[in-house]
Parts: C-alpha cells; structure tokens; sequence
C-alpha cells in the first residue's frame, strides 16, 4: 500500500467529559475512496472536522499529507475540497461569484480561477444558473455548487459529510454520478454517510463507527460477508404479533432479528426460509427477500437501524 | 506529498485577510447603492439640517462664534464627521458577522479554505478601513464646501473619525462575534447604545454643559473623544496636551483591543 494521505491513530475530541470520538484509528489511501457509516451523533462529523484541520483533537495522532493539522492547519487546507453537511454557499453573491471568490481563499489568481469556475459550472451541470442567486436554487443545485466550490483548487482529498442528505432520489443519483466520476479520475474522497446504498455505491472502504468508536472495517462487500447472510427475509405478522411468532421460528435462518414494524431472517436463501415458514402454518401479512446491505451489518453490530 | 502543501499555503498565510477584503468588497457593491446613497446623502443632509438650520439660529440668538468660539456649524461639524464614521462601523462590524458566524455561515466556509479564524475578522476590519476612507472623504470634501472646516489641518479629522469609528466598531464586533442566541441585540444595541452615545457626546453641545451626573457617558464614549480630537484639528479647539493624549490612547486602545479580543473569540468559535 503506497503511503497513506491520512493515518488516524487513537484520535479522541472530547466535549467537557463527552467523547464525541472516542480513539478510532484508520488509514486512507491515495485514490481510495473511504466511507465512515454511522447514525448521528455517532462522531463522523467531528472526525471530518478534525482531518480537515479546522478542530482540535483532543489527543492522539493525526497526519494530513504527512503533516500534522495542529501546526499546519492552512497547509493542509490548501490541499482539500470540503463539502460541509449545511450548505455555507455565499447567499449574497451569485452562483458563479461563489466559486471565484472561494477560489481567491486559496491565493489563486483571479484568471485562472474564472476559467476554472466556468470548467465547474460545466461539471455541476449548472452553467445556465451562473448569474443565479444561491437562494433560487434547489436543494440538489446548492449541493453541486459546494463540490464545485470544494473542487476550485484542485483538490488532493475531497472531504464530503453526508453529501446526500436531505436531498430527493433523483438529485441524489446525479449527485453519485459527479462523485463516482471525480473517484475515477484518481481524486481522493472520504465521506460521512448514514445511507448505506450510498455507502455501497460510492466507497472502496468503510469504517461503521456508533458512539465515537470504530465497531468494524472492510469494503462494503466483505463487511456484508463477514457480519450478515447473504440474503435477507423481511415478514410482517402485524406488529403485535411480531415478537409471538418469532418464538416460532426456531431452526429457520442462521438468525432472526425482531424490529418493532416487522422480522429478519438472515439466510443464504430468503426463499427457502419464506417456505419453510409457511409449512410450519406462518402466513406473514407481506413477505420480501433481499440482499443483505450495510444495514444489516449496522443492526448486527450494534443493536440499532441506521435511521431511527 | 506536504512539499505541495507548504507551498499552497504560502500566499494564503501572507495574504488569507486581503482575500476576506476582497470577499467584502464583492458583497459591498450588491448594497453598493445604499453605500452612496447614505455616503453622500447623509454629510448634506447633516451638515445642512444642523449646521445650517439649527445654526442660524443658534447664531441668531448668541452671535457668530457662538460655540467655542466659532460658528455652530464649525462647532458641530467634525462631530458628524466622527458620527458618521460610528454609523457605517456600527453597521459593518456588527451584520456582516453576525451573517458569517451564524445566518449564513460563510466564516465556516472560509476557514475550510486555508484562511485562519484570525485573517477572517483582519479581512473585515481592512475593508471597513476602505469604506471608512470613502466615506470620510466625501463628508469632508461636504464640509469644506459648506465651509465648516476654518483650519487647514482640519484634513487631520478625516483620520480622527475613522480611528473613532474602529475604536467603536471593533469593540462592538467583538461583542457580537459572542452572539450564539440572535435575539435582537444588535437592534437593541443600535437603539441603546449608538443612539444615545450620538446624542450624548459632545456632539450637538458641549459636553460641560450637560448636567455633571450625565458627563461620564461622554468619558467613555469614543465618539465623544474622538469628536474633541476632530475639533483640535478642524477649527483649532484649545485642548490641553495630556487630554489629546487621552483622546489619541483611549481610541488606539479600544480599537487594538477590540480587534485582537475578537480575533480570539473567531479562533475559539470557528475551532468546535
């Protein structure tokens, strides 16, 4: 493995005696695209701050390209794209301004930065709203402005926190499409996510964190391998009947889970187990078999659905 | 792999306030109407309702040097001079930060970027020099027009009122760069405080002249300070050495302290 862009070890933020990160280590690779899943409030947000070398560790060791972000801070800057998980456009310039006056933060001369914030536009898919006012835009727009903006220097790590959230299916899709074509062409990424298809999609590798500390690592599909089945059977008996009949369901899947709204049965084979069920007099009000996704693993893991 | 980033840093780090000023600037001429609009507006309408209005008037009733010694528009105008420096800081050090920690977080943004905490606030402070120049300039270019400065070194008072208004401005950013809570204070602050300091400050009247009880608010006030300084320099005002020295110290102070204290408070509150 070449040497890695950033090296997390036993890095700790504490608020007063909270611990919003609580000594997670990991590494990222150049052109890897890395993913830290977690619920909210897990520390995903905080870590990103830290390696974007704008917040403090409390202890442990940190590098950003090889420099530590306490003493070189603006360094380390120069060197990212950051999409915060609030849009921070500039709602008192216009959207090709925005750009051009972010490029300027980063000491690059006002010509080259116009020519890039015309080749971004382009990018974003947002060269007819170049005169636009951010407020008119959409939710999808405003956030393919921000990766524009984040990508006006040229980044070598782009940092987005829960660059999807909030946003409707279809700008969520041309929000991945732009992000799996920066991933290609070499850019670095490290994103937040609670969306696990959005994990799965987007990252070479992940680290599901819960509670400020790393609870497994691996790519999305040996994560699945190693902590779910590979199909999923979901049945719904009705909520109060749910926990009842799960008592029922000895010897069928490798293992049942029981959500309030419905029950999992983990299993090579969700069909099989559908059948199995119903020889034994089980008729689930609706029955679905899937493949088994980080979810799965999340519930596994920790006891508790991404989203709650 | 860092080589790059230490030279990606390098203007950044010299320059990372003037690329604030640059931001400020930008935004400045979407209001730019309202900036000459109150830029030449206000020195006319001031120096016109009071100096001319309000001072023949005066003069009718106590003579032509009826204040001071002088004219009460020579009398009151180095005093708008610094008023009208106090309003346009009290305007862009409070709003515009306000908007950047909290409305419309683009302090956040910037400092993603490699501008420091610090290089943000010394970017607003630099373009509020700008705008003070501007404005000064035009209001004295007003009053010499009117004929309200005797003094040649009345030019000096362009000076004085911006270092009145950065005296005031900075200590009321710092304060509202503390602002987590939007509940109104900064209205509240235009109301209770710049209000009454503008009335209150040797602006209209001599400070002696108000009732002793009330003197101590022209003391702490820098408009009041920085209009006796102006009136040195304007119509040659006899004031002894060690008060011009208190005048000249006490805005310095505020306006050094004011803008390093807020400084920190950026540093704390961009770092979470």
């Amino acid at each position: 493995m070449p040497a890695p862009v950033i090296a997390a070890t036993n890095l700790v933020k504490k608020y007063k005696d909270f611990a919003a990160v609580d000594g997670i280590s990991f590494e990222v690779a150049p052109g890897e695209s890395f993913g830290l899943l977690g619920p909210n409030g897990a520390g995903k947000s905080t870590t990103m701050r830290m390696v974007g070398a704008v917040s403090t560790r409390t202890s442990g060791d940190l590098s950003v390209l090889d420099l530590d972000p306490n003493q070189f801070g603006p360094e380390i800057r120069s060197q990212l794209g950051v999409v915060p998980q609030s849009d921070n456009l500039d709602s008192e310039l216009r959207v090709r301004d925005n750009l051009i006056v972010y490029g300027r933060y980063f000491g690059l001369p006002l010509s080259h930065v116009k020519a890039r914030a015309d080749e971004l536009l382009a990018f974003a898919q947002l060269e007819d709203k170049a005169k636009s006012k951010v407020d008119d835009l959409s939710g999808g727009m405003k956030r393919r402005l921000t990766i524009a903006r984040a990508l006006i220097n040229d980044p070598r790590i782009l940092l987005l926190d829960e660059p999807t959230t909030g946003l409707d299916p279809q700008a969520r899709h041309i929000l991945w499409d732009r992000l799996f074509r920066l991933k290609e062409q070499g850019t670095t990424l490290v994103l937040t996510t609670h969306y696990m298809d959005e994990a799965e999609q987007l990252c070479d590798r992940l680290v599901v964190v819960d509670k400020g500390t790393i609870m497994a690592e691996g790519s999305p599909a040996a994560l699945i391998r190693e902590y779910s089945s590979r199909e999923v059977l979901e049945v719904r008996f009705g909520s109060e009947k749910n926990a009842e009949v799960a008592g029922m369901l000895d010897g069928i899947g490798e293992r049942v889970d029981v959500l309030p709204d419905r029950i999992l049965v983990y299993s090579d084979n969700g069909e099989a187990e559908l059948v199995r069920m119903t020889e034994r007099g089980l008729h689930p009000i609706t029955s679905l078999v899937r493949r088994s996704s980080l979810e799965d693993v999340f519930l596994r893991l920790t006891g508790r659905s991404l989203i709650e | 792999m860092s080589e790059q980033a230490r030279t990606g840093a390098v203007k950044p780090r010299r320059f990372g306030g003037w690329y604030v000023a640059e931001h400020r600037f930008r935004v400045m001429r979407s209001y730019l109407q309202t900036v000459l609009v109150t830029g030449i507006g206000n020195p006319f309408l001031y120096l016109f309702a009071m100096g001319v209005g309000l001072g023949s008037l005066v003069s009718q009733n106590l003579g032509p040097d009826a204040v001071n010694g002088v004219s009460y528009l020579q009398f009151v105008a180095p005093a708008l001079l610094c008023s009208a420096a106090v309003t346009v800081t009290a305007e862009e050090f409070t709003y515009p930060v306000l908007l950047g920690f909290k409305w419309n977080p683009t302090f956040y943004a910037m400092n993603a970027a490699p501008i420091a905490p610090g290089q943000i606030i010394d970017g607003i402070v630099y373009s509020v020099i700008v705008r003070l120049f501007a404005t000064c300039g035009i209001y004295y270019v007003f009053m010499l027009f009117f004929g309200a400065v005797p003094h040649v070194w009345g030019v000096v008072s362009i000076l004085v009122a911006m270092l009145t208004g950065l005296a005031f401005g900075t200590v009321v950013m710092a304060y509202v760069a503390t602002i987590e809570q939007d509940s109104g204070q900064v209205a509240m602050l235009m109301r209770f405080v710049l209000l009454p300091m503008f009335l209150f400050s040797g602006t209209f009247f001599p400070l002696s002249s108000m009732p002793w009880f009330l003197q101590w608010i022209g003391w702490i006030s820098p408009l009041w300070h920085g209009t006796e300084l102006s009136r040195v320099f304007a119509y040659g005002a006899s004031e002894p050495l060690w008060l011009i020295a208190v005048h000249v110290l006490y805005l310095a102070a505020l306006f050094v302290v004011g803008w390093a204290w807020t400084r920190r408070i950026a540093a704390r509150r961009l770092n979470k």
